[in-house]
């Protein structure tokens, strides 16, 4: 037996993509299994541990709070959106470099995220950096290199003042 | 973790959604932010036969300053209302707790009204409308009603909403500018639910009408409970070490606190009166500077 079934027609990344689906898939088995875009994370599925955090209309939203329905007409982006392995966005530059993560599992969110965070917030303080943390788990770093890449990603970003925020 | 099946639908107006609820009733839930509702259906604690889904209902998201009332439509996005530039000069006390409600990307997603019907008793929009003296617009297919914040958080998830009912829009008088606000709270991280919090709004007096005050603390009881006790000690005058004691006493008697993992019985009922006395304190100090300022 099936459940009711809508199209869903949204923009990922810059494209458009559609595709019919059940009414009560998540936004983020939507984007994984139909849009094949494994860098979003399910972590806890219920929007504490942050992994599946995507830019909505260009707002960090927790993907598995959101139906895939309600993307329609409505832009989303994913780590994918984010740089490539030959160019790197400076913050999974500044991740890389200062050792920002280890296993990798909670890194999308963060980063989607702090793209956002520092887009309104150019210059934070680490007491900043770690309140907006606190919406993302990670059981590796401890935190403190997640703190100091954010603030390396900022001074590069700085520097770079044509980069896309 | 995944949803059970659910049938969708997805009204474009208050009244198409108003007739969809008296359509379904009891077998809908209507879908706000989703911040706690899809959890709850990803975990299948509710399985309803039908989502009404009210995020494409713009008339529901506008944030009005209409003469001496604001007026919050119950969609607003929490992100929204907490830049507001009239509620920051309006409502501090309103910002200030929206900065505890868990963490930006849930407040970009999760609404005021939705986070006011789901009542959850350590939320903190609940007790901060208590403070503010705001009413709840419900609206119905058969009628349009006004219910003060203090009658409308019933107990744990439950409100004064029949099955039928929309909560629209949330309602109050714009308060005096130099009135005295404060907020505290304590919690595991910054963030998560409260395990303590306060919500102190002071009123000024006016021509024949003593100077009042409202003190209501979260976390600590079935729903958001006003301490009549306390708000008649804060107003009997200036600060003092024996006021902060009698506040914190007049407190802790008031509570009813429950344990879980979090936290045993008896330290909520300490910290709710710490918090409600470090409210108040900021309350009084904010008051005098802000008639300072307007003097």
């Amino acid at each position: 037996m099936s459940g009711e079934r809508r199209t869903v027609r949204t923009i990922i990344n810059g494209e458009p993509f559609e595709r019919e689906i059940e009414v009560r898939l998540l936004a983020s088995d939507f984007i994984r299994h139909e849009a094949g875009l494994t860098g979003t994370h399910v972590g806890c599925e219920h929007g504490v541990c942050g992994a599946c955090t995507i830019l909505l209309d260009g707002a960090p939203v927790r993907s598995c709070l959101l139906l895939a329905v309600q993307l329609s007409s409505h832009n989303v982006e994913t780590v994918e959106g984010l740089g490539t392995a030959q160019n790197l966005h400076p913050l999974q530059q500044s991740f890389w470099e200062k050792h920002g993560l280890q296993c990798g599992y909670c890194t999308p969110g963060i980063l989607m995220t702090m793209k956002a965070f520092l887009a309104e917030n150019p210059n934070p303080s680490t007491a900043e950096i770690r309140t907006v943390l606190a919406g993302h788990l990670c059981r590796c770093t401890g935190y403190q290199q997640i703190v100091e890449s954010v603030v390396g990603a900022a001074q590069r970003m700085a520097q770079l003042p044509d980069v896309k925020a | 973790m995944k949803p059970a099946q659910f049938a969708y639908r997805d009204p474009v107006t208050v009244v198409e959604a108003l007739n969809l609820l008296a359509e379904y009733g009891e077998d809908a839930r209507l879908l706000a932010g989703g911040q706690s509702l899809v959890p709850m259906l990803n975990f299948r604690l509710v399985q309803p036969a039908v989502i009404i889904d009210l995020n494409g209902i713009e008339e529901l998201c506008n944030i009005q300053v209409a003469g001496d009332r604001f007026r919050i439509g119950s969609m607003a996005r929490q992100a929204s209302v907490e830049s507001h530039r009239d509620i920051i000069r309006g409502w501090p006390l309103l910002v200030d707790a929206l900065r505890h409600v868990a963490h930006p990307p849930i407040r970009n997603r999760g609404t005021i009204g939705g986070s006011l019907a789901h009542n959850d008793p350590a939320a903190e929009l609940p007790a901060v409308m208590v403070a503010l003296g705001t009413r709840m617009i419900l609206q119905s297919a058969r009628e349009q009603r006004t219910v003060p914040a203090e009658f409308f958080f019933v107990s744990p998830l439950e409100t004064a909403l029949a099955p039928d009912e929309l909560l629209v829009a949330i309602e109050a008088p714009v308060p005096n500018p130099s009135a005295g606000w404060g907020f505290a709270e304590i919690s595991r991280r910054h963030g998560d639910f409260a395990l303590a919090a306060a919500a102190v709004q002071l009123i000024p007096g006016e021509t024949g009408r003593a100077p009042g005050a409202r003190i209501v603390v979260t976390g600590v009881a079935e729903r958001p409970l006003r301490v009549s006790e306390a708000e008649n000690i804060l107003c009997e005058g200036a600060w003092s070490a024996a006021r902060d004691k009698a506040i914190r006493a007049a407190v802790e008697t008031a509570v009813e606190p429950f344990e879980d993992l979090h936290a045993p019985g008896w330290y909520r009922q300490q910290a709710a009166g710490v918090m409600a006395a470090r409210a108040c304190q900021d309350a009084l100090m904010r008051g005098a500077d802000l008639a300072a300022r307007h003097d």
